[in-house]
């Protein structure tokens, strides 16, 4: 038992080091969603009367002035972070006729919960709208272990239906 | 605002504007009205840019993070009334890379440590991650062993009851911690691993509790051996097997006792508003010592459905039987009914309140009220 042990560590420990983090980068996911034809960005101003609802939402007030966004048809794609437990996790996430169409996570920081980048996982949130009380229509089971990655990913799929009804060109 | 860097953007837009060919003359024409007010608009995203690139310690952009939780406790059972504020926690994380970074956590229990109180002063986590690739980690140091459903996660708002489950903490034991090292990861999408090579458990009278030494000035005769196989490839299910082995669970002083072998497995499902958990564990002890005593056995086992009735509101039944003397012909099991609810009027604060009723082997009756927080 105890060699068995000592072998598979020492196996683990020769694989290549490289940093555990990036799925993909955002402007290849935004790529991928125009299927390469990208719209120029637009920006969504924080104003006041969408920061409340926001810090609603979020829990916490946004820390950026203003959301970058591209948007095409009545199709809007989203690039948003939110902390899980300590670390920003890097989202996603396309709107269309005010449903989700996608969740994908793009970069994930913590040591812990990455079950939450699987489709298995960001399958729950498509087709998903959001209600006039600014919560989803639905229940997302989370990841056990995986509770305040869940939760900000959560977060994120609202936040990005609320900001695609306010975007230029929703109808 | 206070921010010397907002203060620097603002005598900046002045200066610019001052300085402006603009400034000189006011626009006449539609061409000189869009040209200036393009200018503006790029003065305005230079501003925003800088004010959102600054950061502050204890921020997502600082390499320290501190967090915690912590727990107040009344008890009001047949046996005694009190009340405690059972932990105060730290946790204190570094990230020195993107691969290699620090998790500690720093304890106080029951208020007030020192000779003659009742407190202690706990090391509980301090160990170095090293991340090998996308899908292992290397780690080292002091860390919790990788068993059961509370030993790792236990922060207050996650759990029901005011205590932790008694199952857990007299067979596992939670909270359990070694010194060591090890190596976790994915095997494949919702299949992860760890395994582990610690410091062991040091008990002269074989009850898994009180041999902890939590890695202070700890014999190292005997290693431990611990693996762990978890399966998280349905959303609301975990289903885990931890094997844990030692080769002596007395480090050597004790002839008579000989190798020891934890098997536990448990499942958590959650289905919208329902959750269901069930743990069992099992130590198996060998030598004339513990089977003298009938703790050549030992075993628990709970099962606990709950629902949340709103995001806020939730009951929980629990059901715990446990036996450190399974291995004696005399009936030891003890058996514990739990029944009561949680209150988050924040996802991260709870208070709690827990009916208690133990029969068999122990006799006591009661319940308790806490509130808990975790940042």
């Amino acid at each position: 038992m105890r060699r068995f042990f000592i072998i598979i560590i020492l196996c683990m420990m020769a694989q290549t080091a490289m940093a555990r983090d990036v799925y993909q980068q955002p402007q290849a996911f935004i790529n991928d969603v125009f299927n390469g034809n990208v719209p120029k960005p637009k920006m969504l101003w924080v104003t006041k009367e969408l920061a409340p609802d926001i810090k609603e939402i979020l829990g916490h007030e946004l820390r950026v002035l203003r959301l970058r966004y591209w948007q095409r048809d009545g199709k809007s794609a989203w690039i948003l972070e939110e902390i899980g437990k300590e670390q920003p996790i890097t989202t996603g996430i396309v709107i269309n006729d005010n449903r989700i169409e996608q969740v994908k996570v793009l970069i994930y920081r913590e040591n812990r919960g990455m079950e939450v980048r699987y489709p298995f996982f960001t399958d729950q949130y498509k087709g998903a709208t959001l209600h006039k009380n600014k919560q989803l229509d639905r229940n997302i089971d989370g990841i056990s272990g995986a509770t305040l990655s869940v939760r900000a990913l959560t977060k994120l799929a609202r936040l990005a239906l609320y900001l695609h009804n306010h975007a230029d060109g929703t109808p | 605002m206070k921010s010397p860097i907002a203060i620097t953007c603002l005598l900046s837009l002045a200066g610019l504007s001052f300085t402006s060919p603009l400034y000189a003359a006011q626009p006449t024409t539609l061409e000189e009205l869009s040209d200036a007010f393009m200018e503006l608009e790029q003065k305005v995203d230079m501003t925003a840019e800088m004010l959102e690139q600054g950061g502050t310690a204890g921020t997502a952009d600082s390499k320290t993070h501190i967090g915690g939780y912590g727990e107040l406790h009344y008890n009001n059972l047949d046996s005694g009334k009190k009340i405690d504020f059972h932990r105060f926690v730290l946790f204190i994380n570094h990230q020195f890379s993107d691969r290699i970074r620090l998790n500690s956590e720093f304890e106080l229990e029951h208020s007030i440590a020192g000779e003659g109180q009742n407190g202690e002063v706990e090391l509980e986590q301090a160990y170095i991650d090293i991340d090998l690739n996308d899908n292992h980690t290397a780690r080292t140091g002091l860390f919790l062993i990788p068993v059961g459903i509370m030993n790792e996660t236990h922060e207050p708002p996650v759990f029901y009851g005011v205590e932790r489950n008694p199952v857990e903490n007299a067979i596992i034991p939670t909270t359990w911690w070694e010194g060591g090292v090890g190596v976790n990861g994915e095997l494949a999408p919702g299949w992860s691993y760890d395994v582990a090579v610690t410091s062991g458990l040091e008990s002269a009278n074989y009850l898994p509790r009180s041999g902890r030494n939590k890695v202070s000035n700890a014999p190292a005769e005997n290693l431990a051996y611990t693996g762990r196989v978890k399966w998280t490839g349905l959303p609301g299910t975990e289903i885990a097997t931890t094997v844990h082995v030692q080769d002596d669970i007395t480090q050597g002083i004790d002839p008579t006792a000989g190798g020891a072998t934890l098997f536990e497995t448990h499942a958590v499902v959650t289905r919208g508003k329902t959750t269901v958990k069930a743990l069992y564990a099992m130590w198996d002890l060998d030598g004339s010592g513990p089977a003298a005593l009938g703790r050549d056995e030992q075993t628990g086992w709970y099962v606990e459905p709950s629902f949340k009735i709103t995001d806020k509101l939730g009951v929980f039944a629990r059901v715990n039987e446990w036996d450190n003397e399974a291995g004696s012909s005399v009936d030891t099991k003890k058996k514990q009914t739990d029944i009561g609810l949680n209150y988050w009027p924040h996802e991260d604060v709870v208070f709690k309140l827990d009916m208690v009723e133990q029969s068999g082997a122990i006799d006591d009756e009661g319940f308790n009220l806490g509130v808990g927080f975790q940042y």
